[in-house]
């Protein structure tokens, strides 16, 4: 048998790895766009703050594709022939294969903004990029981000360690607003001004221009920023462009069924390339996140290698370090029509946690949250959410106090004897 | 035979040993915030349910670290974090459903129960055999271990 992987990110990695366990005489050609080993995009913020350097953003050790015998190709795939069943790399070479992975992953928008093609505009998604923010920015004293989001705030941080004066500018009416509510997006951003951080939101930019080797960025406000280097994070899109021709349908990421198989017989597609289940509206949506990514691989390799096993559905979750203020979010964090919803929220000591609730038969189920400023425990909130854990009793009690959460977790899923 | 801890909450009296031991272990200092075996208390029934990680075999955290910092203890099975590879980005921290790997601000990565490799000092501390560390068949932890992971329906997907 031989398994082929387009994409060695997270989820390309953990799916040759699982092959590798289920079909251990199998060939695996793994193929990444990029001429270096597999890499944690994940890892970019910390290579940037020099927390780390190039190897530590590896996703397994360099000598891992050897002994597990995964062929590890460096070039990016330009067409798949899935009647011949071959793909065509960008330097002519024809890979057959019996069993394709699409794991292409994801790759950044080009804003529609006047300037936004300008070599100093930089996205930050590559190692690649990471260098060249890195050099550039050594001598730097403004710099502009593009885009409050995960991602922008992910990279948020690095750059404002680097010691530059940061401004960052968000379309939206708050910092990270797929992920977080009007209190914690608000709370985030009273939190980044406080550490010198500049932050615009519901602004655009209008134009960016260069002159003399500085960066003018206009906005829709009337101010005018001049910055060495803009940062670009508007968003990401599914890498599907190679595969127009192949008869693999894609909608908003490629469509898969819950055994992660495409359309097109022999091929699947996993991570943030695919349009997998969520496991909280049933519906088949691109998360693009990480846990997700490493699901979605595992299960696409345990189906490849000719095991049955369906997809439940991930949950949507994030976590989010802005300057040392944690934030995350679940599943339906925004909550649903007729379910309660408790919060506490605590400005001086930028706290905040959110907890939502099914709407009858699950009134007392957890189907989503959100939290700012909170480290302890907090996976038992996928855990709640994941197994609709019937709270009974302890709905009333974090109603009142959705602090307890911890204990509500474990009288509910473990057997405490005489605890209610 | 592989060990396992045993934790009974009906013979905790919640005299926090085993977080000190904890701490003292893994710090060198009395500082039970900073443990990762912790004592719940029950107020409305007078009771104490020591927790930590069961080093589950889905090992939730174990493949959701993209820098393949947490790997498993052959010897004793337990899931232990490599601090020189653990970058803190957390993302193990909202996949492990039993909430029991937590970043810790202090040191900017995460930290979860090793078991001691091997001895762990929180079954030694415990006065009352609320924690003991037995053959894994033996005990009524793999129950607990099962009713947990049997509400969680996408851990039967593993072949």
């Amino acid at each position: 048998m031989r398994h082929v992987i387009i994409g060695a990110g997270p989820c390309g990695v953990v799916a040759a790895e699982t092959l590798r366990k289920q079909d251990p005489d199998s060939t695996i050609i793994l193929i990444g766009n990029e001429p270096i080993p597999p890499y944690s995009r994940m890892a970019i913020p910390y290579f940037l703050m020099k927390d780390i350097d190039e190897a530590g953003t590896h996703l397994r050790s360099d000598d891992f594709y050897d002994t597990h015998n995964i062929q590890y190709l460096g070039h990016a795939v330009e067409n798949v022939d899935t009647d011949l069943k071959v793909l065509t790399t960008d330097d002519g070479t024809e890979i057959p294969y019996d069993k394709l992975l699409i794991a292409a992953g994801s790759k950044p928008l080009l804003p529609p903004i006047e300037g936004a093609d300008l070599p100093n505009v930089h996205n930050c998604w590559t190692i690649e990029d990471a260098r060249q923010i890195a050099e550039r920015s050594h001598s730097c004293l403004e710099v502009v981000l593009m885009g409050a989001g995960f991602i922008g705030c992910i990279i948020l941080e690095s750059l404002a360690k680097m010691g530059v004066n940061l401004t960052v500018i968000e379309m939206g009416d708050r910092m990270v607003p797929r992920m977080l509510d009007d209190k914690a997006g608000g709370l985030l951003e009273k939190w980044c001004i406080e550490k010198g951080v500049n932050i615009r939101t519901s602004t655009r930019v209008n134009s960016i221009k260069e002159e003399d080797d500085v960066m003018i960025v206009e906005l829709d406000n009337g101010e005018t920023i001049q910055a060495c280097t803009v940062i670009s994070a508007t968003g990401v899109k599914p890498n599907t462009e190679f595969l127009k021709g192949s008869g693999i349908e894609v909608d908003h990421g490629i469509v898969v069924n819950t055994n992660m198989q495409t359309n097109v017989a022999n091929v699947y597609a996993a991570g943030d390339v695919a349009q997998g289940k969520d496991f909280s509206t049933g519906n088949y949506e691109v998360q693009a996140i990480q846990p997700t990514a490493t699901d979605h691989g595992r299960i696409a390799a345990l189906n490849m290698a000719g095991h049955l096993v369906e997809h439940n559905g991930s949950v949507n979750m994030n976590v989010l370090d802005t300057l040392g203020l944690i934030s995350h979010s679940f599943g339906l964090w925004m909550g649903v029509e007729g379910g309660d919803s408790v919060d506490i929220y605590n400005e001086e000591a930028y706290k905040y946690i959110n907890l939502r609730f099914g709407a009858d038969k699950e009134e007392d189920v957890l189907v989503g949250a959100s939290t700012l400023g909170m480290t302890q425990h907090i996976g038992v909130i996928r855990g709640l959410i994941e197994g609709k854990t019937h709270l009974g009793v302890w709905k009333s009690r974090l109603m009142k106090d959705p602090t307890r959460l911890m204990e509500a977790y474990l009288s509910c899923t473990q057997e405490l004897d005489n605890v209610v | 035979m592989q060990k396992s801890l045993h934790l009974d909450p009906a013979k905790c009296t919640g005299c926090l040993q085993c977080e000190m031991a904890c701490s003292y272990e893994k710090l060198g200092e009395f500082n039970p915030s900073r443990s990762v075996i912790k004592v719940f208390t029950f107020h409305e029934e007078g009771r104490f349910a020591p927790y930590t990680c069961t080093q589950c075999d889905e090992a939730w955290c174990l493949r959701a670290c993209p820098v393949d910092a947490i790997t498993m203890d052959m010897s004793t099975g337990a899931k232990i974090v490599i601090d020189d590879k653990c970058v803190g980005c957390k993302v193990c921290t909202i996949s492990c459903p039993f909430g029991t790997i937590n970043y810790v601000q202090e040191t900017g990565k995460v930290a979860k129960c090793d078991l001691c490799g091997g001895d762990p000092e929180c079954a030694k501390a415990c006065p009352t055999e609320a924690i003991t560390y037995i053959d894994a068949n033996a005990t009524g932890y793999d129950r607990m271990k099962a009713f947990a992971e049997k509400s969680l329906p996408s851990a039967n997907t593993s072949a």
